[in-house]
């Protein structure tokens, strides 16, 4: 009974417990070499030794994740906003992002070293590169898809663009938004890193690719589940702002 | 008769960049509406019902013709009117009290006073809410309240600024019978209590008759109003009504003429 009942109340916890201990399991039996394929021991344990080394690159990953994020926000929010509002800036904008969103993201890294160097900006310019457009997109959607009939009620009375926009558009948009910034948030992870990993002397990035290269594998898988956790808590924190903040989109019928 | 409230004179329209190759979504349509009235439209599917809504309350400019409403031709959106439509469109992060509060907070000259006035507001929108069966579903979200109740509380909101004219798009059109017809009651209260003007959408024949003074008949490709039948029963009129022999033989007629449109 107590057992079946953790299992529905936490069924990826139990999961992930488990590959770990399979994984485990799998190391100690087959003796994998470390530097093959460490045992989540030998990552744990490097975790602790080099603690500190991993603590100031995953700082460093972390506000540069956060400032390219924001930029994208910001930058996203606005575009979506544009393209959203209006017909006209929507054939014309739409097509170009979605080609632009089509390229490879970490194709821009070496033109980005030779504009800013190397360092935090091309990390902070990839993050955001790549985590506006489902911001930008989905902002868009909330505001073009109103129904028309409601926009009749309200055109009727002498409604201006901005009175829909205001009472109708933007509040229609939040739930978008929020639904949007979650999956954001983890891209401008994967954008940072990857910059990280071709042009800088730390973040997380940099820590994978040295510790690999010193072929030290327990140090790197290391780095990749710190930067999983971060990536996972930024999630978490967005989904419960949507949750409390636009309950009405998640009602249950 | 009196002078008549809402007038089409030779309107056509058609939708588009070039409106004047031919293709018309409506046309030639010639009517008066007299003040007060009731009056139901019925028709086929895309006869052009929708478009004449659009032009009455000026969304759309006809392309030619002339409407006058109130004896004033029709320029820009007359903001006298209140619309209901088949799907509710409650907004659902509003209480159903604030939903129907909405055009108050757009129209002149309730916009300016609204923040001055709430009070007054609020007690407007109780009593209406009360009026049609709501009392005490003011707090609750739309998503709390069932399909003939949202209904309910969108009839609220186009009635709420006190329009001269109502206009509804297939408003039941959703509504299992029972419900239904117990909201053509209520819009027969209302009506009788307001003497609003009101244009219905339906397709169902049995609704209009019971509710309009006149029945307007459209048929498709050209929309035209093919029929016009003066629904002479008297009022008050009860739902029992509908089983009388005087009743059915004028829904009959109605079918008789949608047969033939359809063809
Ligand atoms: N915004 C629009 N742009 C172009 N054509 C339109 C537009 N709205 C309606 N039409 C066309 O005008 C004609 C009449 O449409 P309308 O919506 O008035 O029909 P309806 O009688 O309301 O139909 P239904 O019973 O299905 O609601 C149709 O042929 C339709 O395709
Ligand atoms: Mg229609």
């Amino acid at each position: 009974m107590k057992q079946a009942t953790f299992v529905y109340r936490y069924p990826a916890l139990l999961l992930f417990f488990v590959l770990i201990l399979a994984w485990q399991g799998i190391c100690v039996i087959f003796k994998v070499n470390e530097f093959i394929f460490p045992s989540p021991w030998q990552i744990i344990q490097s975790l602790i030794e080099f603690h500190s080394v991993i603590l100031k690159h995953a700082w460093a990953t972390f506000w540069t994740t956060m400032i390219g994020f924001l930029i994208s926000i910001i930058v996203g929010v606005f575009f979506g906003f544009v393209i959203g509002s209006s017909r006209i800036a929507y054939d014309a904008f739409y097509p170009l992002m979605t080609a632009f969103n089509a390229l490879p993201k970490a194709a821009f890294v070496p033109i980005l070293v030779v504009w800013f160097g190397i360092g935090a900006g091309p990390a902070i310019l990839t993050a955001f590169l790549i985590s506006f457009f489902p911001i930008m997109v989905n902002i868009a959607t909330g505001l073009a898809t109103l129904e028309p009939e409601l926009e009749d009620v309200l055109r009727v009375l002498g409604a201006s663009r901005k009175d829909i926009l205001f009472k109708i558009g933007l509040p229609r948009c939040l739930p978008y938004f929020f639904a949007s910034l979650k999956v954001a948030i983890t891209l401008a992870f994967v954008g940072t890193t990857v910059s990280e990993m071709n042009a800088s002397n730390q973040g997380i990035g940099y820590l994978l690719v040295s510790a690999g290269s010193a072929m030290r594998m327990p140090l790197a898988f290391a780095g990749l589940a710190v930067i999983g956790v971060m990536a996972m808590l930024m999630y978490e924190l967005f989904s419960a702002i949507e949750k409390n903040t636009t309950a009405w989109a998640h009602r249950k019928s | 008769m009196s002078v008549p409230f809402i007038e089409f004179e030779h309107v056509s329209h058609a939708y588009g960049e070039h409106p004047n190759n031919g293709v018309f979504a409506i046309e030639d349509i010639n009517l008066k509406i007299d003040k007060g009235s009731f009056i139901a439209i019925v028709g086929p599917s895309g006869c052009g019902k929708s478009t004449f809504m659009k032009l009455t309350t000026g969304l759309q400019k006809s392309t030619q013709g002339r409407i006058l409403v109130d004896s004033k031709p029709v320029l820009g959106p007359l903001s006298f009117s209140g619309m209901a439509f088949q799907a509710p469109t409650l907004l659902p992060w509003r209480t159903t009290l604030d939903n129907v509060l909405l055009p108050l907070e757009i129209v002149e000259p309730y916009r300016s006073q609204f923040s001055r006035q709430k009070n007054v507001f609020i007690e407007r929108a109780l009593k209406l809410l009360d009026s049609v069966g709501l009392g005490g579903y003011e707090k609750k979200f739309p998503w709390q309240l069932s399909g003939g109740m949202q209904q309910r509380a969108s009839l609220c909101r186009a009635l709420i600024h006190q329009p001269k004219m109502l206009l509804l798009d297939e408003p039941f059109g959703a509504l299992d019978a029972f419900t239904k017809e117990e909201l053509w009651n209520i819009l027969r209260d209302l009506w009788s209590d307001q003497h609003f003007n009101v244009i219905m959408v339906t397709h169902d024949l049995r609704e209009a008759v019971y509710l309009a003074d006149v029945v307007y008949v459209m048929s498709k490709g050209p929309g035209r109003i093919v029929h016009q039948r003066n629904i002479d029963l008297p009022r008050p009129r009860e739902l029992n009504l509908t089983y009388e022999p005087a009743f059915t033989r004028i829904v009959q007629e109605l079918r008789t003429y949608i047969g033939a449109v359809r063809g």
